[in-house]
């Protein structure tokens, strides 16, 4: 029963991928992109990853196609067709595909328990996970705790996005008396209405994910990105102006780069209580309560910074006059 | 003697809501007009879903995982006919299909 | 070696990373090309989590009985991974705004022409 739901979901795949090549509707191509993201957050869930699947919805069928389409909004919609011929790239993809395909024939099977890969560093993450940590998601244990110096590049990472996207699109932006003139959705009754109710809701659930990444799927990113969504409906729908004066420019730029000194803040106060940089066992007498504190304020800080981002693209994005 | 008919109505429903969207689906790319096809894409996604979510809170009783189920449910209940509304009025409003017979697609 | 029916996954999501690369290099419109790089990073992704499953395991968040579990290790790279793809799209997404105020066009060859012609 696994398997057909799989081979279902790997067609479909396929399908979304082959028209995505052939259309020339840019429109349609980010739709089918949102399709694919969903589809591959459902395929997460069938091979057991579903902290994967809850970020790759949340980022791939929201963030990500939100930026397109208003990229798309100050571009053209629809995509010329192209000039030169179609057997070079052909061929160059037969080529790698096929190299890649002789890589794998020396691979292990499909969810094969004997595999080199579950041999190494993993068995110790899942056993020793619960006595060194203390917290049933092994996953946000290994991310925040155990790999916690790739976690921290990831956060100056998003930081760094924002800021080359502010530096990018400052010169282009409206002047400040220009920006109500933004068309919003105000007029329809039933969306303002089911708006209302539904906005607390996605932040209330935001909240609740952030704080129950140690028990379940969650953790930072995705309370970041699911806060950062639910202002952003409220700016289309009930206008920009309102956000703006709730999260000024200023305000945005200053959580974000409190989000990343909270991190690093958490290392250099380990660093001054007398453990190394990011060991959380130091910040409190007992162990595992030390580790559940680091966790507790790297996760917030982390998703203080993903919400500022987003939301700073997302007005950058959405600023950039028309007019040339 | 009570499980296996709750068994079988949850399956009943899970199979009547698949081949629902089935059908929803095929009517979603034959439909000649747009407004016909919005209704059938509207329908299709409060009516299955429904279908199907009740299937499965039979098979997992009364429990935390039902009403995290329904909690889902109705969501979708608010959003989904919420958008095929607004993208049926927005159409109209700017006469969409209306107007000029040629255009109505 | 392993037979086909062992290793078909990985193959199934080869050919969804090829034509997430085919649009990359054969398509003129910039925006085109960053769905299909997109693409193409989501493939990758899929290819790593499906080497970190476990046969009959289940999700890597403990429970008192006693089940074997998925390795957790690819998730929280990928993990990374995904977040990391969105900032690089927010990024191409600006260049491409400013590509379009600078040269009034986001297609390939016509980029290339007004270039040549300078």
């Amino acid at each position: 029963m696994e398997l057909a739901i799989d081979i279902i979901l790997l067609g479909f795949l396929i399908i979304v991928a082959i028209a995505v090549v052939k259309l020339r509707d840019l429109f349609a191509s980010v739709i089918l992109f949102g399709i694919y993201s969903l589809l591959s957050a459902a395929i997460f869930v069938t091979l057991d990853a579903v902290d994967v699947a809850f970020t790759e919805a949340a980022v791939g069928a929201g963030i990500s196609s939100i930026l397109i389409l208003s990229t798309l909004a100050l571009t053209s919609r629809n995509e010329k067709p192209s000039r030169h011929s179609i057997f070079l790239p052909l061929l160059v993809v037969i080529i790698t595909g096929s190299t890649l395909v002789f890589g794998t024939l020396d691979m292990p099977a499909f969810a094969d328990p004997d595999a080199p890969i579950h041999k190494h560093v993993a068995p110790r993450y899942i056993q020793d996970s619960y006595q060194e940590v203390g917290m049933p998601n092994i996953v946000t244990s290994v991310l925040a705790s155990y790999r916690g110096y790739d976690t921290m590049g990831e956060v100056v990472v998003i930081f760094t996005a924002g800021v080359a996207v502010l530096l990018l699109l400052s010169s282009v932006r409206h002047k400040e008396d220009e920006l109500s003139n933004l068309v919003d959705l105000k007029h329809h009754p039933i969306l303002l209405y089911v708006t209302q109710i539904l906005i607390p809701l996605i932040l209330m659930f935001a909240l609740y994910v952030q704080f129950h990444g140690d028990y379940g799927p969650g953790g930072g990113f995705q309370a970041g990105v699911i806060f950062a969504a639910g202002f952003i409906l409220y700016s289309m729908i009930i206008g920009i102006d309102k956000v703006r004066e709730t999260f000024t420019p200023k305000c945005l730029r200053w959580l974000a780069v409190t989000g990343v000194m909270l991190y690093i803040g958490v290392g250099i106060a380990t660093l001054i209580l007398g453990g190394e940089f990011l060991n959380y066992s130091v910040l409190a007498e007992d162990k595992l309560s030390g580790q559940h504190w680091g966790i507790f304020l790297v996760e917030l800080g982390v998703g203080i910074t993903v919400t500022a981002t987003m939301l700073s693209l997302f007005l950058s994005f959405s600023e950039v006059r028309r007019t040339p | 003697m009570w499980e296996t008919f709750i068994l079988y109505s949850s399956y009943i429903l899970l199979i009547l809501g698949s081949f629902l969207s089935i059908t929803f689906g095929l009517g979603l790319l034959r439909f000649p007009d747009f407004y016909s096809r919005t209704h059938a894409a509207g329908v299709a996604d409060t009516l299955c879903a429904a279908l199907i979510i009740f299937g499965l809170s039979l098979q997992s009783g009364f429990s935390l995982i039902t009403l995290k189920l329904f909690l889902i449910l109705l969501f979708l209940w608010f959003t989904s006919p919420t958008s095929s509304f607004t993208l049926a009025s927005t159409a109209y409003r700017c006469g969409y299909g209306v107007k000029n017979k040629e255009t109505g697609n | 070696m392993s037979s086909f029916f062992e290793l078909y996954n990985y193959w199934i999501f080869i050919f969804l990373m090829m034509t997430g690369f085919y649009i990359v290099i054969a398509q003129g419109n910039l925006v085109k090309k960053i769905i299909g790089l997109n693409i193409f990073q989501t493939s990758v992704f899929l290819l790593y989590i499906s080497m970190g499953k476990v046969s009959g395991g289940t999700a890597p968040i403990l429970v008192e009985s006693d089940v074997a579990y998925s390795n957790p290790l690819p998730h929280v790279l990928i993990l990374t991974a995904i977040v990391v793809g969105v900032a690089t799209t927010a990024v191409a997404m600006a260049l491409i705004i400013r590509i379009q105020k600078a040269y009034g066009t986001i297609e390939e060859h016509e980029i290339h022409e007004q270039d040549a012609s300078l």
